[in-house]
Parts: structure tokens; C-alpha cells; sequence
């Protein structure tokens, strides 16, 4: 008795959303199968692959990540600089010092970082997300501005979160042409609620994408990836419209956060160099977000960039 | 296929008898059904009806045992493609990769990843021995890497050369990973004679079909289906639909665990072999094959294993108890949160990403979060000053200061009522403030 094929082809599929200008732009969801399925049929996009960077520059206490940074010091430079990343889609600026709990830089200034950045990616040919404080109260008044000093770039813009996406939607996407995130914190409920509020303010499919939530391997990992299977499962066997969007996941802040990235290898000798713990906490997450069905993740260092776009191409 | 409980209850005697300790044949019939029960625990089945009922209510992935004494590990017997359905139950063993040549360095540094996370041991199961064309050799290491205390997957297509490594190394139930649909029969006998589990390979999903049926009719119980390592996308896809054709379209021919050579799809780069094993983790790895374990590949890999492997049911706890973090002493400050796991792991991150020594206290809350704990009761004023009694924190603890969660800030003044002699302090709402709280912090 032979093997009986049988291919999960959906009838329905992920919204395409695209983003970036002519020239510096990419395209992200458009499947449907599972994740990675290519073998049940070709897959539209692959998953796309990001680079950040922060407005504080790179932590150069990092010998490998020094040494990619070597001799780019202004955010332009810095900019211009994560755009050669082998394999990185796209690049993401996180605006760390708009932070309240950090340096807390007005909202003006951080959005002339924001258009700093995002001129230096196009100028490279990349498309960029920013990545805003993750505090909703600043968020609110960061990301519009955001938006209008990126006028016409149509930049991916991170997050707009149930307190906050009323304002920032309408900025963002109906004034500026933005492209948003719609994020909610690793619940499939919260999420389709989140994208059915955006979507009665108008704001069509292919403007918008989701985060559902990150957290770094070892970390409650299983939440996000039952939540993003979840969210897929009901998209494509459901037609789900609602959770149709793509989903992008920031993986770097978490994997650079957890103890095995941040000690010391002198505290910890057995655990060897601490940039090599990163990098491989960074590369299991983003590989697990995408097997969970993430069609973009963000990463730091270009080790982890390049390892983990070589994956992508070698499964679709 | 499952069998409903009315087709179950056909083959029953129906005299209920109670000997299955049911109250009627029926009410076993439906607890047979939903696989709570036993076939076997009604003793008056008739030899006919258990064989008809054997096939139809066989789980639909065969489960099974490698290694032995201290080092037996269980493989297979998932019953759904996502973890959210129910839970997955096997979790992937992780295997080291070496040649005969290799043997005694790569079993140092197998030894060194050897640590506990969550009262869960992590090491590297299996130690994957390649066959390099020397019988004596391969034997030899076979021995080697048993004193080691580890189990041991014997790769080798070369009958003649398993022969060997089993007649020394059987005892401690191998994995035997060879067959092909060349060699199969040899390998089908080896493996029926010395009673270990075979992998199984082939260029293809339907000659592999064909040769694990072929197998399984020569008598072998325990078969591993090896994806090979022809290209990542081919191995991935082997796994993905040997897996799917197991559980969803009912086909026991591949329900059996995968062995995943990730050393082999990658070779010489351990952070590729890191991105795919963390795949296989998620999409269907039984026996995942690495070039080695770094602490730095392993630190992810194991958490996220013990992640994606968690029952959804359950949550995962943290031991009750007192935590130093930072060096923290007698005379530094407390700090309290629940004992979920989740929690405990981002309030203890934050605390050492400040570099004040705290001493975290955390109490049995029921394996909640601090909101959930707090409603379900498990987290009160009462709850908290009986957990400073109980574990005798005053006469460790010289330090009366204690912060508590700030979702909790309401048990602030019923707390200092419970506990006179501290300081209660309301930390932030959220845990990326923590940080900053604690750097501004005077106590």
C-alpha cells in the first residue's frame, strides 16, 4: 500500500499586506497553508526576516556586534549599516530613549530619529518597522507623530494596543498612509477583538498586521506558540477574517532580556561568551515563532539575521 | 478508527458484573471509548471480540520505551498535531552525534550539559554513534558511551556491523537506526533478536510506507521513521506528513516516533542545527541529532522543549520557598510574587537585570498568576503572613522590608495589620518597571 498524499490546502488565505516605498518595500502573508507547508502548495511570501537597532546605538560591549557597527556612529550610519545585514528583509529601529521608565525624550525629537532611520533604509533599499515604547500612554502621542514625519514611506509602525489604537490608527493609517501593528498579549480572544475595533474604524485589511505577544524560549514559550497556531488554525480552516492578518513577532527585546543572554560568563564560566547565548536564544525563538506560524520576526544581531533567513529559504 | 461506545458495548458479555469495577457493561463501554479506561479490565472479553477491539481502539501512534534502568525514556504516543488540542506526551529526546573516533571527547562534553530547570533534568539523552567501516571500533564505542550512562542510537546500514555493537551493547535497549529498503530484513531480525527499536529510512514517503509495513509484518514492534537528511525542506516535510498522515488521516503504518538528523542537515553549523532543532521541537521531532551541546545551544533548546511539552492544563511552578538574587543576604530587601512559573521567571529576570540583591519570596499560590492567585484566593494578606511564619523568614531574614506586586497593592494595609513588624512597599503594576523601581528604591 503506498503513502496517500494529502495536501492541507485552505480555502482561504492570509491577507498580503505591503510595506515600505518603491524601491525599498516588502510583502509579507498571502498563504494558504500552515506555515511553512510548502510541500502542500508553493508558498506566496516567504516569512520575512528583520533587523533592529536602537536609536542608543548597538551594545557594543558585544564583540561580534562591535565589529558590524565598527565606525557607524550616527543612527544614519547605524541605519545604513543594519540594511547590509545578510538575509535581513527589513530593518526596525526601537525607539529606546522615548522610553518613560528611560531617558524619556520628547515625542518630537524621537519621531526626527524615527524619519533619520527611515530615510537611511530607503537610501539603502530596505523598508522599515519602528518599534515605539510599548507604553500606551506614550505610544499614543509617539506614533502619530511618527507617522507624519514618515509621510509617504508607508513605514510599518509598532503597536497600537487596545488603550491606545483609536488615536493612533487614525494618524497612522488614515492620515499618513502608515502601515500598523495591532498589539494584544498572547490571547486569541484579545487579538480578534483588538483587529475587529481596528477594522470599525475603517482601517482596511492590507493596512494592518498583528502581534500577538513574545516571550523568549523557556519563557512561557508555549503560550505564544499555542495562541499564534490558534490564530492561524481559525484564519485559514475557519476563514476566520478577523484574524486574517499577518503576524509579525519582535523576538529580540525578549531574547536579549533573559537571564541566559544578560549574565555574565564571568559569573556563569560553564555558559562560555555571552554574545553566543544571545544569538542562539535569539535564533531558537524566531525559528519555534516561525514553526508557530509567524510570518515575520525581528531579530538583533546579523548572526542571528543571517542563520535564520538561510532557514526560511531553505524550507520554502 | 475510534470506536463509538455503542460498538464497544456490542462486544461486551452485558451481564454487568461489575468485575471492571463499572457499574454496568455500557457505562464501560462509553469510559472504553473515551480512552479512560481499559479494554483489558473486563475479564469475561472474549478472545475474538479483544482482537476486534485491539485494532479499532489502538491509539492512533505507537508509544514505546528506549534505554534502560535510570536512562528509559518514552517515545511517541501523541494523539494530536497541536499542542492546544489536548498536550503532547513524548518530549523529543536530544542525541549527540559521533564516530567511533570521537567517542571519548564527545562523552565529555556530553556530561557537561547536565543541569535541572523546573524539576525537570537536562541533558542529552542519546548518544548517536556513527558506524566508520571498523566493526571493532564501532563495538567498542558502543561500550564506551554505555558506562557513560547514556542511551545510544547504533547508525549503521552495515548489518554485520550492528551485529556486533549489539551483542555488547543490547542490554541497555538501543536504538538501532539502519533499515532501509535494502536491507531491511537483516535489520527486521537483529532487531526482533535483541529486542531494541529500529529506525527506518527511505528516499521517499512511499517506499518508506512500503518498508516499515514490510517491518512491522517481520515482527518488529518499536520502529523509528528517520526523515533522512536529503535536504532540510524534504526532512521537514517527511516529518510534517508522516506525523499528519499518523494522527489525522489514520494511518498506523507511520504512526511512529521520527529520528531527526539536524547534524547531518547542517553539518559543522551549530547555529542552523540550533534553528532547526527548535522546529522540530514544535513540528515533530522524536529523536533530534545534534553535531553537539553547547550551554549555549542548550539553554534555549531545553527551555523551549519544556515549554512546547507542558500539559495546557497545568500550569508549571516554581518551588515554594526563598530566592537571593544579586547576592542578596540577610539584611537585603524582600520582594514577593506567586509561584507560576512564568511569573517567577520575569520578576527574577528583572530583579538581576537591576543588580540589587533581593531576596524573592514566593509562597504557594496555587501555580497562578499574582491577579488570578489574588481572586481565586490563593494570594491574601492571611496567605502571605502565614508563608513568612511557616518558613521561618523573620529569623532569616533580618531585613523588614517587602515588596509586593503592585496588582495587589489593596492587601498593602491588611498586611501591615498581619505583619506589624514590616515595611510593606507596592512594587509596580508591571514587571518592566521593576527595573527603575528598584534602582530608585531607598529602603
Amino acid at each position: 500500500m503506498a503513502f496517500k498524499k494529502d495536501p492541507q490546502v485552505f480555502g482561504a488565505k492570509i491577507t498580503e499586506v505591503a510595506f515600505g516605498a518603491d524601491g525599498a518595500s516588502a510583502v509579507f502573508g498571502g498563504g494558504n497553508t500552515l506555515p511553512l507547508y510548502s510541500f502542500d502548495a508553493e508558498t506566496r511570501h516567504r516569512p520575512l526576516v528583520g533587523i533592529e537597532f536602537s536609536d542608543k546605538g548597538p551594545d557594543r560591549s558585544l564583540p561580534g556586534l562591535a565589529e558590524f557597527y565598527e565606525g557607524a556612529d550616527s543612527l544614519t550610519d547605524v541605519a545604513a549599516r543594519a540594511c547590509m545585514a545578510q538575509g535581513a528583509d527589513f530593518v526596525s529601529l526601537v525607539l529606546e530613549s522615548a522610553d518613560p521608565n528611560g531617558d524619556d525624550i520628547p515625542s518630537e525629537d524621537a519621531a526626527a530619529l524615527a524619519k533619520e532611520a527611515a530615510k537611511a533604509a530607503a537610501g539603502s533599499g530596505k523598508p522599515i518597522v519602528i518599534q515605539g515604547t510599548g507604553n500606551v500612554d506614550k505610544d499614543q502621542e509617539l506614533i502619530p507623530k511618527i507617522a507624519e514625519a514618515l509621510q509617504g514611506m508607508s513605514a510599518l509602525l509598532l503597536s497600537a494596543k487596545e488603550e491606545n489604537y483609536k488615536g493612533i490608527a487614525v494618524a497612522a493609517v488614515t492620515a499618513y498612509g502608515q502601515k500598523i501593528g495591532a498589539e494584544s498579549s498572547v490571547d486569541i480572544n484579545l487579538a480578534k477583538q483588538l483587529n475587529v475595533l481596528i477594522a470599525q474604524m475603517g482601517i482596511q485589511p492590507a493596512d494592518y498586521v498583528m502581534n500577538l505577544g513574545t516571550a523568549a524560549a523557556g519563557y512561557g514559550f508555549e503560550y505564544i506558540a499555542s495562541t499564534i497556531e490558534r490564530v492561524k488554525l481559525a484564519a485559514l480552516s475557519q476563514n476566520d477574517d478577523a484574524l486574517q492578518m499577518p503576524v509579525i513577532t519582535p523576538v529580540a527585546l525578549d531574547a536579549w532580556s533573559v537571564k541566559e543572554a544578560v549574565v555574565s560568563e564571568e559569573d556563569f564560566p560553564e555558559w562560555g561568551p555571552r554574545e553566543e547565548r544571545g544569538v542562539q536564544m535569539e535564533i531558537s525563538t524566531a525559528a519555534a515563532a516561525l514553526a508557530a506560524g509567524s510570518d515575520a520576526v525581528i531579530l538583533r544581531h546579523p548572526a542571528s539575521v543571517k542563520t535564520v533567513s538561510e532557514l526560511v529559504t531553505a524550507l520554502v | 478508527m475510534a470506536l463509538k461506545g455503542i460498538d464497544i458495548f456490542k462486544l461486551t458479555p452485558k451481564t454487568n458484573c461489575k468485575d471492571c469495577g463499572q457499574p454496568t457493561c455500557m457505562a464501560f463501554a462509553m469510559k472504553v471509548a473515551q480512552g479512560t479506561v481499559q479494554i483489558e479490565q473486563c475479564p469475561h472479553m472474549s478472545p475474538e471480540a479483544l482482537d476486534a477491539l485491539g485494532e479499532a481502539t489502538a491509539p492512533p501512534m505507537k508509544s514505546f520505551k528506549v534505554g534502560a534502568g535510570g536512562e528509559e525514556y518514552a517515545l511517541g504516543g501523541e494523539t494530536v498535531l497541536f499542542r492546544h488540542e489536548k498536550t503532547f506526551v513524548s518530549k523529543p529526546l536530544f542525541a549527540v552525534s559521533t564516530s567511533p573516533d570521537e567517542i571519548d571527547a564527545t562523552i565529555i562534553g556530553v556530561c557537561k550539559i547536565d543541569y535541572e530547570r523546573i524539576s525537570e533534568r537536562m541533558c542529552v539523552e542519546l548518544v548517536y554513534i556513527e558506524y566508520a567501516g571498523d566493526k571493532v571500533a564501532f563495538a567498542e564505542a558502543a561500550k564506551k558511551a554505555a558506562a557513560a550512562n547514556r542511551t545510544l542510537v547504533l547508525a549503521t546500514s552495515d548489518a554485520d556491523a550492528a551485529k556486533e555493537a549489539l551483542a555488547v551493547a543490547a542490554e541497555g535497549k538501543p536504538i538501532l537506526n539502519g533499515a532501509n529498503p535494502s536491507n531491511f530484513e537483516a535489520f527486521a531480525a537483529l532487531a526482533t533478536e535483541h529486542g531494541v527499536a529500529l529506525g527506518v529510512t527511505a528516499d521517499d514517503l512511499d517506499s518508506l510506507h512500503d518498508t516499515v509495513q514490510a517491518i512491522e509484518k517481520a515482527g518488529v514492534k518499536d520502529i523509528l521513521i528517520d526523515v533522512g537528511a536529503a535536504s532540510i525542506k524534504d526532512a521537514f516535510a517527511k516529518a510534517v506528513q508522516v506525523r499528519r498522515a499518523a494522527l489525522k488521516s489514520g494511518d498506523r503504518s507511520l504512526g511512529y516516533p521520527s529520528i531527526v538528523n539536524v547534524a547531518a542537515l547542517a553539518p559543522g553549523d551549530a547555529h542552523m542545527q540550533t534553528a532547526l532543532a527548535s522546529v522540530f521541537i514544535l513540528k515533530y521531532g522524536s529523536v533530534i541529532v545534534m553535531d553537539g551541546m553547547s550551554y549555549a545551544q542548550a539553554l534555549p533548546l531545553y527551555g523551549l522543549r519544556q515549554n512546547i511539552f507542558t500539559d495546557p492544563q497545568k500550569p508549571m511552578t516554581v518551588e515554594v520557598g526563598v530566592y537571593p538574587i544579586n547576592g542578596a543576604d540577610q539584611n537585603s530587601i524582600c520582594a514577593l510574587t506567586v509561584d507560576f512559573a512564568l511569573t517567577y521567571f520575569i520578576i527574577s529576570g528583572e530583579i538581576e537585570r537591576s543588580g540589587v540583591p533581593v531576596n524573592l519570596l514566593i509562597p504557594d499560590a496555587g501555580g497562578y498568576s499574582v491577579l488570578t492567585a489574588w481572586a481565586a484566593g490563593k494570594l491574601s494578606a492571611g496567605s502571605i503572613a502565614k508563608f513568612i511564619k511557616e518558613a521561618d523568614i523573620e529569623s532569616k531574614i533580618q531585613n523588614r522590608n517587602l515588596l509586593i506586586p503592585g496588582k495587589v497593592a489593596v492587601l498593602k494595609g491588611e498586611l501591615e495589620e498581619n505583619l506589624p513588624d514590616w515595611n510593606i512597599v507596592v512594587a509596580p503594576n508591571e514587571a518592566v518597571s521593576l527595573v527603575k523601581f528598584l534602582k530608585e528604591l531607598e529602603c
